[in-house]
Formats: structure tokens, sequence, C-alpha cells
């Protein structure tokens, strides 16, 4: 209480020393660097530049984790900025922080500005939103998985470079054609949990953790060891043995050799799109996701990657309005649209993929739709909302390290999901207990 | 007569080691007191609300077998580090210093690595043996060898004890090379003259006289292994794979920057503290004993 008096004092001693024009600030602390900031600082110019009430300044506090943690650390400090961008696994840390937050519907409600949940892509903004459809946190960088294809590569192997790679099923064979015509590379992927296995469940229409992904409440429990799973880790863990699968590390690390043309297929995000089409000296184009044909109900839709816009708690209730204003600007179809054509990642509003589509984008860069395609083709179920789990970037990291095991031959596809699911629990109950 | 200078005041003496004590209070005594407190919590990360487990939180870590494994890996780790560091260190020394022209740009060439921060080290390392662009790994599969340090776990424990060991070479070369230079040259030639070969003096006069020098960098080296390392780590394996590489400081990192565990974090510190504690007492009681000042 003491704090916001003092807080009030000082804001009414400024208010009456500073002109008043003064603009409001609102801090933006954001995690990109390279061209992605350029890009950022750019919105936030065009939104300074757009209106005098409010001044939108962007820092970058380094990587995703260590963006969390600034926002942690000032928040504990009581000097926390007004919007903080999180990672989509830090989701559920910033849900259960109440008091540490303020979500989104109530920031627009509050500003008395327009605001339609409605017109945002449902497959992004739901991995945002309550189960009873309130969003907490704006969608700002969304991308999903998506296959590359080196058509060269396939030509080289004596392949058809047009043919159909919808299926596991039919990527098997290309593999095999591959392998055989000596490619040293015929299949890498980055982000392994992500693509194989978080996107893998939501896509086959299968939970990756009970109480809807984690949606439902926080004493969730794992469950992507089940068949699906087990079956596609383990044709993956039969395809590194045969050398038709390459293991190229946690992270995005294939995308080097595959921009390099050393390999011909590779699962990333969408995301990657522009990296792949600034290096690659080769024919390449986009495909969906592969699936497994046999699975009822695949494909579902894929889920998003990324990171979003969180509001913190214990600001004036001008900088507040600010807020509303600026990501009402960022919403818009204009500066979305623009987003979603130099970066890759996802437009989160129908209107700015329409507006896309409109400017004939799509066909001179073909494949940059089927992400959207993906996600928007069936309404999302309880498995293809997204997630929500707590100690996320940790049980990602046991993921890891259990998939290496099978890839190296060290464990059975069966065992290796079964101890990341144990494992799992424990750091979700760990979560669960410290947010009782 | 009384030989010793005692000081009159009573005050005086504790005043001049105020400063001193007041920073090792501040800087060292404060935070372990601070992690002490905070391992018998379990808070969530913003600090909102925070829950008393008592010894909870050390009874979940050493529930867990990978944290038990971990102990493991460290040892492995940090002996590695620390004997190839130390004795390729001692071998540059050895022979800068019967290097007479041009000595001090060889010296010099030598302390350069101590100046690159782990982090970068580590990257150095990783563009070198990436197992597809890297050049050392495109080397050894010229003749043969099939390097992916991302699935062997062996070989992601080469690289990171290489990257780490690599850096502190500088830093053990130039305190070996002190050591030399400060051991009497009479004591040498006077063996030499009694017709010992160099194998023979350095065995029996220039390694007992370099005991203290390699005793201190023994510790040195151990604590450094111990702590310093984890940038390397995170660098290039973050661990990996399966665990192979996730020394004990590097899980505090992860389980406490990363994962925002702060509670067993916490716990975690109070543990390699004791361990450290352990280590120096047994260095100091049991190692010392063997050097010759």
């Amino acid at each position: 209480m003491k704090k916001y008096i003092a807080a009030g004092l000082v804001a009414a001693l400024m208010s009456s020393v500073a002109p008043a024009s003064a603009a409001t600030q609102i801090e933006f602390w954001h995690a990109f660097t390279g061209r992605l900031g350029e890009l950022l600082d750019e919105q936030v110019a065009k939104f300074n530049a757009s209106q005098s009430d409010y001044t939108v300044v962007a820092t970058n506090k380094g990587n995703y984790s260590e963006t969390l943690n600034a926002g942690i650390a000032a928040f504990r400090a009581g000097e926390q900025p007004d919007v903080l961008q999180v990672f989509e696994v830090g989701t559920a840390t910033m849900m259960a922080a109440e008091g540490a937050i303020k979500p989104v519907y109530e920031v627009m409600a509050d500003s008395g500005l327009p605001f339609d949940q409605s017109v945002y892509l449902a497959a992004v903004a739901g991995y945002y939103t309550t189960t009873d459809g309130q969003m907490l946190s704006l969608p700002y960088n969304s991308s999903t998985p998506v296959l590359y294809v080196n058509k060269d590569a396939l030509k080289a192997a004596g392949l058809d470079p047009e043919m159909d790679l919808s299926t596991w099923e039919m990527v098997g064979t290309a593999l095999d054609a591959l392998k055989e015509s000596g490619s040293k590379c015929p299949l890498t992927t980055a982000w392994q949990s992500w693509v194989h296995l978080e996107n893998l469940s939501a896509y086959h229409n299968v939970p990756f953790a009970s109480k809807e992904n984690g949606f439902g409440g926080l004493d969730t429990e794992l469950s992507f060891n089940g068949d699906v799973q087990v079956k596609h880790i383990d044709t993956l863990g039969q395809w590194a043995k045969d050398g038709k699968f390459i293991y190229s590390g946690r992270r995005n690390e294939g995308g080097a050799p595959f921009r390099a043309g050393e390999c011909a297929l590779f699962t990333e995000s969408s995301a990657g799109y522009a990296g792949v089409k600034k290096e690659a000296t080769f024919d390449f184009a986009i495909r969906p996701l592969p699936y497994w044909s046999d699975v009822e109900g695949a494909p579902q839709n894929t889920i998003i990657g990324g990171a979003s816009l969180w509001v913190l708690e214990g600001q004036t209730a001008e900088e507040y309005k600010g807020v509303a204003a600026f990501f009402n600007f960022l919403s818009s179809s204009d500066i979305q649209a623009k987003w979603h054509q130099d970066t890759g990642y996802l437009p989160i509003t129908m209107a700015a993929y329409e507006a896309t589509k409109a400017s004939g984008f799509y066909g001179e860069n073909p494949g940059t739709d089927i992400s959207i395609i993906q996600m928007t083709g069936k309404a999302p179920t309880a498995n293809s909302k997204g997630l929500r789990l707590g100690n996320f970037d940790q049980i990602r990291g046991i993921i890891d390290e259990e998939l290496e095991g099978v890839w190296n031959g060290a464990k059975s596809a069966k065992d290796a999901l079964d101890s990341a699911v144990s494992r799992g629990d424990e750091l979700l109950r760990r979560f669960e207990q410290a947010n009782r | 007569m009384e030989k010793r200078v005692v000081f009159n005041n009573r005050w005086l003496p504790y005043l001049l080691v105020a400063p001193q004590l007041l920073v090792t209070f501040v800087f060292f005594f404060w935070p372990a007191g601070q992690a002490i407190y905070q391992s018998a919590f379990i808070p969530d990360p913003f600090g909102l609300k925070t829950q008393f487990v008592g010894l909870g939180n050390f009874e979940y870590l050493f529930g867990n077998r990978y944290y038990l494994e971990s102990f493991f890996t460290t040892a492995i780790f940090s002996v590695l580090v620390t004997v190839s560091s130390m004795s390729f260190a001692l071998w540059l020394a050895v022979l800068a210093d019967r290097v007479i022209k041009g000595s001090s740009a060889y010296r010099t060439l030598l302390i350069w690595p101590y100046a690159v921060a782990p982090a970068i080290a580590g990257v150095l390392w990783l563009f070198m043996f990436n197992p597809f662009t890297g050049i050392i790994a495109w080397m050894l599969f010229q003749v043969g060898y099939v390097w992916n340090h991302n699935l062997d776990g062996g070989q992601a424990m080469a690289l990171v004890v290489a990257a780490s060991a690599w850096k502190q070479i500088s830093y053990n070369f130039l305190f070996f090379l002190a050591g030399l230079q400060a051991i009497p040259k009479s004591v040498i030639e006077a063996a030499a003259i009694d017709g010992a070969s160099f194998w023979r003096r350095f065995w029996t006069i220039i390694f007992p006289l370099l005991s203290p020098t390699t005793f201190f960098l023994l510790v040195v080296n151990v604590i450094y292994a111990f702590f310093d390392t984890f940038g390397v780590i995170h660098t290039i394996t973050q661990g990996g794979p399966q665990q192979s590489t996730t020394i004990l400081v590097y899980k505090v990192f992860a389980d406490g920057f990363v994962g925002q565990d702060l509670g067993s974090s916490a716990a975690q510190s109070v543990v390699l503290l004791v361990l450290v504690g352990i280590l120096t007492v047994v260095q100091f009681r049991f190692i010392e004993r063997r050097v010759h000042y």
C-alpha cells in the first residue's frame, strides 16, 4: 500500500511539473535480436509515430529464457516492465503467477477500446486462452512445424521432385531411395520434442498430457507414451539406425546442413522459411508436416510455438490504456500481414491472412500458406489446442535426453518415452506444489 | 626482550581487518546463508508465495537417480580437466623455460587463451567439432572415424573436457613458469655436473621443488572445474546427450535459471558448498603433507 501511495505522490508531482502533453511511457521487454529485432523496432516506431499519448520503449533482454528471468527478477524488485515477451513453454509459469500478471482480456476491457476475440485465429490464440475462452496474453510470434524438401536431392535420387510426401509412409519410401542413392543425410529435424512429440500428438488427435494437455488444471499427467507416439519414435529410431534419419541437435542445428544442401528432408518451424530462402542454392519446397495414414482422424491440426506478450501487474491505469492501444495496433491487419510476410510467422488474425492472400504473396512464395492451412484446417480439439504444462522447459530437456537414447540405440522407443513420462511427471508435481 | 610486534590498542587490529571481513561477509557469507535459508522452501518464481518444506528439497534431490549420477559425472569431468590442463601446462612451461631466444614472445602467446571467456571457448571448440560442418569432425571422417558428440556421450565428455582444459592451460602455464624460474639454477647445474639426465633432474629436483605451485594449482583447478565451466557446457552440450555432461554446477544453473525451480537450485548450491568444503579440507589435510615449501 505504502508503495502505491508513494508512487501516486510521485506521479502527482510529475504531472504537475511535466507539460500536460507528455506521453506515457510503456516499457516493452523482448527477446528479439538481429533481423527480428529490427522488424520489432520498426513496429514500435510506427506505433509511436501514429499517436502522441504513449511512447513504447522496446528493450532486448537476451534470449527467451533470459528475458523471462529479467522480467521475474524485475518483478521481485518492483521494477517490472508493462509488457514482457514470454515463449510458449513459459505460458504455464506466467498463468500460475496470479498477482504478477494482468490478463489481456482485462487490460482491454478496462481500457474501453474495442476488442473482439473472435477475429484472432483460434488455433493461435487458443494456446494463450483459458478453458472458458478468455485471452490471457497476446499472441505475437507464432509458427508451426512444416516439412522442407530439397527438390534437387530428390531428383538426384531418381525420385519425382513433386512426389507426394504427405504421410510418413511415403516419406519412408523416399528415404529408402535417398539412402540407396548415397545421400548422407536423407532426413533431419529441428526441435525434436516440439515436432515429433508435441505436434505429432496434436496432429493425430491423441493427448500429450491429461486434463486437456494441462489446460484443465495443475494436476495434469503426461501421456505421450501412447501407441501413436511410440510407433513414430520407434520408426525414427529405426531410420536413425539405418542412417536415414540424422540427429543434428536439440535446437535447430539441422538448419545449417539443410540450407547447405546436405540434407534432403527437414522438419522445422515455418519461421525457418526466411533463412532457407536466403541461403539455399537449390530448388526447395515447403510441404505440410507428414502424418501416419493409419491413425484415425489424422491429420487434425498442428500447434504453435513462439511467444506471446504478457502484461504485468502493478502499473498505472494510464499505462494499461497505452498497452491496450499498442496491442490493438499490433493486431491490425496491416501490421500483422507485413509481419507474417517478412518473418514467416503466422498472422494472428484471419483478416491479416486474407490481406496477404489478396496481395498475391502466396502465389509468389509458394508454400508460405501451408502453415496456416495446416493449423486452421480443422477446429482444434482438447488434444490439439496447445499445451499448458509447468516446468515445461525442463520437461523438454528430459524428452531430448530420452530421445537421444533412442537415436543412439541405447533405448527402445517405449522405454525412453515411459521414462520421459515418469521423470516429467515428477517435475509437474513439483510445479503443482510450488503453485498450490 | 619481546620480539613480536604487538598492537597496544585492542580495537585497531579489528578495525584494520574490518574491510576484508566486510567484503567476505557481504559477498560470501550472506549469499551462502541465503542459499541455506532458501533451500528449506519451495517458492514460486515471482516470489508471490512460498512454502516451507524443511528438508523436502534435499529428499527430492537425493531420491533422484540422475542427481546421484551427476556426482559421478562431475568427478570424472573434474579429474580429467585438472589432470590434462595441469600436465599439459607443465610440459609447456618446462619447454618455455628452456627457450633462450624469443622466450617472451612464446610466453605471451601461451597466456592469451586465458583472456577468452568460457562461453566463447565453448563456441570455438563447437565450430571445430560440429558434426556436420566442423573442420576436425570432417578430418576425422576422412580417416574413417564418425564424430557426433550430439549422440555419443564419451565424445561429448571429451569435447567439454578439452575446451575447459584448454582455457585453463594458460593460467597454469603462467604459475608453473614462475615456479620453475624460482628454482635456484645452481642446484640443477650441480646435478647436471654429477651426470644426472634431464628426466632424473626433473623428477628428483624440479618436480619436488615445484610442489607448492602444483598444490596451489590443484586447488584452483578443481574449483575451476567445479564452478567456472558451466559456460563451456552450456554452449557445447547443454548437459547432453542423456545427461552425460551434466555436472553439478550446470544442474544448479539449469534448474534455477531455466527451470525457475529456486528451491531445488538453492538446495543444490548447499550440497555443492558442503562438497567443496570437504574437498578443500581433504586437499589441505592429506595432499599438502607431501608438499615441500
